[in-house]
């Protein structure tokens, strides 16, 4: 199995990176850019089959230490 | 600094011992842990003697993070709040003014009410971030312990290094036993080095806990 995960600055979170990155596609010519934000993607091998345990185990690794609760936000899935 | 400048003993702990052994205090340095990778003091926080931190902030004692300490006071959940990316994406290493915002901490009790302290800072992800509660929580209970201010101790956008909420550039934990600040005290503390400023909240921390052990002792 593999998790898929993405974590992202939460709205309220200042996002310079996203914002630079906003300005220079503008400044490159690409046109109606909104708002970008950065965040992360990982992808986490996993043994085994039974994609609950998988679910809850990656749940709580996201939480304690692939996101900050405090600033971002995460999603993910089992495949 | 602690050693060789204001004559104490210290002890360099590597990150995978387990035990504080017999400290009165704990300083966490600086110094870009793990690469920042995943996020700032994320990774260090797990490591091994940082258990033994917990327990010793846990009791009472006294624990201080300058920089990458701070954030990983921050990720320990010891400190309320997170520390992000500067607002300018810019390293940001210069020499900045601090205002001391309470006198009532171990960190600041020798520092003189109107006095700016001038130290370095040097860090990319020092700008430090509260949810509106934890900062309203932060203020009621007088745990701002420095703000970035300019030489004439306002605390304006201007003197801001990083985008920190309120200007906050350190802070003190509920307890008040614990704190945490982005610019480096131990890097401003003899005159040749262009500033000693830094060694007031050393000293602060000093006779807190001389005054501690003298009321042991007594």
């Amino acid at each position: 199995m593999k998790a898929k995960i993405v974590v992202m600055p939460k709205k309220a979170v200042l996002d310079p990176q996203g914002k630079t990155v906003q300005n220079a596609l503008a400044h490159m010519g690409f046109s109606g850019i909104g708002a970008v934000h950065v965040g992360k993607y990982l992808e986490i091998e996993l043994a085994g089959t039974d994609k609950d345990a998988a679910r809850q185990q990656i749940d709580a690794a996201c939480h304690k230490i692939l996101s900050n609760p405090v600033i971002e936000d995460y999603r993910f899935e089992i495949e | 600094m602690l050693r060789n400048v204001l004559g104490h003993s210290v002890e360099m702990l590597w990150h995978k011992e387990p035990s504080l052994g017999a400290a009165d205090a704990v300083v966490v340095p600086g110094g870009f842990s793990y690469g920042d990778y995943l996020r700032t003091g994320a990774i260090a926080r797990f490591s091994p003697v940082m258990e033994a931190v917990q327990r010793f902030a846990a009791e009472g004692g006294l624990v201080l993070g300058i920089c990458n300490g701070f954030q990983i006071l921050c990720e320990a959940g010891l400190l309320p709040g997170a520390l992000i990316r500067n607002r300018s994406l810019q390293f940001r290493c210069e020499h900045i003014f601090l205002k001391t915002a309470t006198t009532e901490s171990p960190f600041t009790s020798r520092i003189p009410p109107d006095k700016l302290l001038r130290l370095p800072i040097a860090h990319g992800e020092g700008c430090y971030f509260a949810d509106p509660e934890t900062l309203a929580r932060l203020k009621t209970n007088n745990q701002v312990l420095w703000r970035y201010v300019n030489a004439q101790g306002e605390a304006t956008e201007a003197a801001n290094p990083n985008g920190a909420l309120d200007n906050i550039a350190g802070i003190c934990s509920e307890g008040r036993n614990v704190a945490g600040l982005m610019p480096h005290p131990e890097r401003a503390s003899e005159s040749i080095l262009g500033s000693a400023d830094g060694r007031l909240i050393f000293e602060s921390m000093i006779q807190t806990l001389t005054s501690r052990q003298t009321a042991t002792a007594g």
